[in-house]
């Protein structure tokens, strides 16, 4: 294993390097989870910049921002906020759903 | 209690698949059971934490924590199984019991069930959390019912259940074929974990080529489908690959066959030598 792993330690470096030489400043879009109800249902967000998106759940059960169109998945406990944060992302329709309440649903405009 | 059942049936055999094949694939090795305790003991325990601290690292790295960790622990996983692959090519039939010789396979066997528990403890840490965030909701928001939460065990035990049988239908497979058949599933289990990582990583914005969609067959198998969530435990479909999943993907099985092609002419060598 000391061979494998004197291989991983430099990528690991590497990742953090990359992910840590990035500023902070970027539009939050937030949205509302709430027991199977995904508030606003119709999310703005900005085209082709960074952007982030806070996820707070503020129903009593847990929740999963789930889109397949945007390859994103956030799991959030009840009460907790979290943040996904997009680098760009082409104007268009998405949709999203909640993995944790299959009946809930909204999209995501990017413009 | 549907839902409930539903939901944690498959977050279990989203994992449950993966151990079951690395499972078959090691069978044969001696004391591995202790390696594979050991790794789901481990990936639990993982998920526990990354369930907890879910804020935490998720801040952390600009708010990127998650997809950096969950890459990370794809990589791992995806190393190991490369490692097993070509291992097994060279030892494989000593372990099929072909060869009188398995004194080789015996001593380097407990190295190769050591890092079988950790793609195990990887596979659940990966999954895992979901449902110990899921499963913690149920029970400490008091609001759910008793029967939300037996859908939810429910759910658990058929998980495991299914499987159970995967295994137990991949261990039935005659000796001599068996570990050419988990070494083809693990091939594309293994590349479709390192085009998992490699979107994790554009999320992250550590990659940051190849972004475009080269094909959308989510009209023909959707990825939340049940298909289509049992083809992507499997064999990491998507219906919607970026051209860097597909590049990683081609990359990780062009470079399991070359390692395994190498290794079993290695061995031949070995054999004629001795």
């Amino acid at each position: 294993m000391s061979r494998l792993s004197r291989f991983l330690a430099p990528a690991a470096v590497l990742l953090v390097a990359v992910a840590s030489a990035r500023a902070d400043d970027m539009p939050v879009i937030k949205v509302e989870m709430r027991d199977g109800v995904i508030l606003p249902a119709v999310i703005e967000v900005p085209a082709n910049t960074r952007f982030k998106l806070e996820i707070s759940n503020t129903g009593q059960s847990p929740v999963e921002f789930e889109s397949t169109e945007l390859k994103r998945e956030k799991a959030l406990a009840a009460g907790s906020t979290s943040a996904i944060v997009f680098r760009t992302l082409d104007a268009g329709t998405y949709q999203v759903f909640d993995d944790f309440h299959p009946e809930a649903k909204a999209t995501l405009v990017a413009k | 209690m549907i839902g409930a059942f539903v939901i944690a049936f498959r977050e279990v055999i989203e994992a449950g698949l993966i151990i079951s094949i690395v499972l078959a694939a090691t069978r044969g090795i001696p004391g591995r059971m202790r390696w594979v305790l050991l790794g789901v003991a481990g990936g639990l325990a993982g998920a526990a934490l990354v369930a907890l601290f879910a804020e935490k690292i998720s801040d952390a790295f600009e708010g990127s924590g998650q997809d950096i960790l969950n890459a990370a622990v794809l990589i791992v996983a995806v190393l190991l199984l490369v490692w097993h692959n070509t291992w097994m090519s060279k030892h494989g039939k000593e372990l099929a019991g072909e060869l009188r010789a398995a004194g080789a396979a015996v001593r380097s066997g407990e190295r190769e069930a050591a890092a079988l528990s950790i793609v195990i403890g990887a596979a659940i840490l990966r999954e895992g959390a979901e449902l110990v965030l899921f499963l913690y909701g149920l029970v400490a928001s008091g609001t759910s019912g008793a029967d939300i939460q037996f859908g939810a065990v429910a759910g658990i035990g058929a998980g495991v259940l299914l499987s159970a049988v995967t295994y137990l239908g991949l261990a039935s497979i005659p000796s001599r074929y068996v570990f050419s058949v988990t070494s083809v599933l693990i091939i594309f289990l293994a590349a479709g974990l390192a085009a998992q990582a490699a979107q994790f990583l554009s999320n992250a914005g550590v990659v940051d080529v190849l972004g475009h969609t080269l094909w959308n067959s989510s009209g023909l198998i959707a990825e939340n489908s049940w298909p289509g969530r049992v083809l992507h435990a499997l064999v990491g479909y998507t219906d919607r690959p970026t051209a860097l999943q597909g590049l990683v993907y081609i990359a990780t099985i062009a470079v399991m066959i070359g390692l395994m092609q190498w290794s079993a002419a290695d061995q031949r060598r070995a054999v004629r030598a001795a």
